[in-house]
């Protein structure tokens, strides 16, 4: 009879020390979309597939606010990391140089990334296929170490910064050889 | 669009990433990587890896960016297990399942769940979660918490 009251008080103790409650909610992203989660929690399953739905266990799905979602999660958000973003400078022919457009852009994009605290940076310079494809090559390369140098300047870690020249490989509108396109004198800059 | 995500693809192939699940972006207060029984302080850069567990204090939080874009972040008094991480950066094929063993966990999915549903769990002590490319938190209390 002891025997079994102790090991019930065990039981009990064992249940009590694992249990933690837990609770999911998921949220609407920037564009206000909202995915899917699926709790399974023994055999209770909630579907959250609605902003803000939270699943508690032994409760049915209950939808929470933003607000409510900030004060008990806001320290956990502000710590995500910034999303991974790109961007595309256009150049002039046969030149390092970016076209009248880009220069304004550039000033946007490197706005924007003071604003990342560590970003890892791969800049991809890419050609049209006007020259031979050796002299692309070399061409893209110097375009992305050209961009290398503004993010520098920033003060972007150059060890952060990856280049990469692809010549006429990856072309943005696909063309016949010798074609003088602008949309793909190129370098996208990958940011996370 | 499609040159966006061929960019994307050949980032990743280009960075030395290759052996690290992801990186340490943002850290404050009292943080902490357990990596074979060591306890390293969590440093932005730093890299992480499988099998490593994300630990904070009171005043601690932790973000990471993982190599399939997955973004995780750990607020006060949190424990997370990177139990494992796989990803394939052709095929954006792979396996990516973590513990939050107490506190709170925010997780912005990647190009995995994008790629197959499924491919992301996370669990806590009670409970394991689905996810089919989305944005959730969770959080994990003591009783009586």
């Amino acid at each position: 009879m002891a025997a079994i009251a102790i090991g019930v008080l065990i039981a009990l103790l064992a249940g009590c020390a694992s249990k933690t409650v837990d609770t999911v909610v998921v949220l609407p992203d920037p564009q206000g979309r909202t995915g899917t989660v699926v709790v399974q929690r023994g055999d209770e399953r909630h579907v959250l597939d609605q902003p803000y739905a939270a699943s508690r266990p032994g409760a049915p799905v209950a939808r929470l606010s933003a607000a409510e979602v900030r004060q008990s999660f806001g320290a956990t958000l502000e710590a995500l990391p910034a999303r991974p973003t790109s961007f595309v400078l256009y150049f002039v022919t046969a030149t390092d140089e970016l076209t009248e457009g880009s220069k304004g852009e550039l000033q946007k994009v490197l706005a924007a990334l003071k604003l990342r605290g560590v970003p890892d940076v791969v800049a991809i310079g890419h050609t049209d296929t006007v020259g031979d494809a050796a002299t692309n090559d070399r061409l893209s390369a110097q375009r992305a170490e050209r961009v290398k140098g503004f993010l520098v300047e920033i003060g972007i870690p150059a060890g952060r910064i990856q280049t990469a020249g692809r010549g006429e490989r990856e072309l943005l509108v696909p063309t016949a050889s010798n074609v003088d396109e602008p949309r793909n004198r190129r370098v996208e800059i990958n940011v996370r | 669009m499609r040159w966006t995500i061929a960019a994307f693809l050949l980032g990743f192939a280009l960075t030395c990433w290759a052996d690290d699940a992801g990186q340490i972006k943002t850290a404050s207060g009292t943080a902490f990587v357990e990596r074979d029984g060591q306890r390293l302080p969590a440093r932005v850069g730093m890299p992480v890896r499988q099998s490593d567990t994300l630990i904070t204090g009171a005043d601690g939080a932790a973000g990471v960016t993982f190599t399939d874009n997955s973004l995780l972040s750990i607020g006060p008094n949190s424990v997370l297990a990177i139990d494992s991480y796989t990803f394939d950066s052709t095929t954006h094929r792979g396996q990516f399942d973590s513990s939050l063993r107490k506190g709170t966990l925010a997780v912005i999915s990647g190009k995995l769940v994008k790629q197959s549903p499924d491919a992301m769990r996370v669990r806590t002590p009670s409970s394991i979660m689905g996810v089919r490319g989305t944005e959730f938190v969770v959080r994990v209390e003591e009783p009586g918490n």
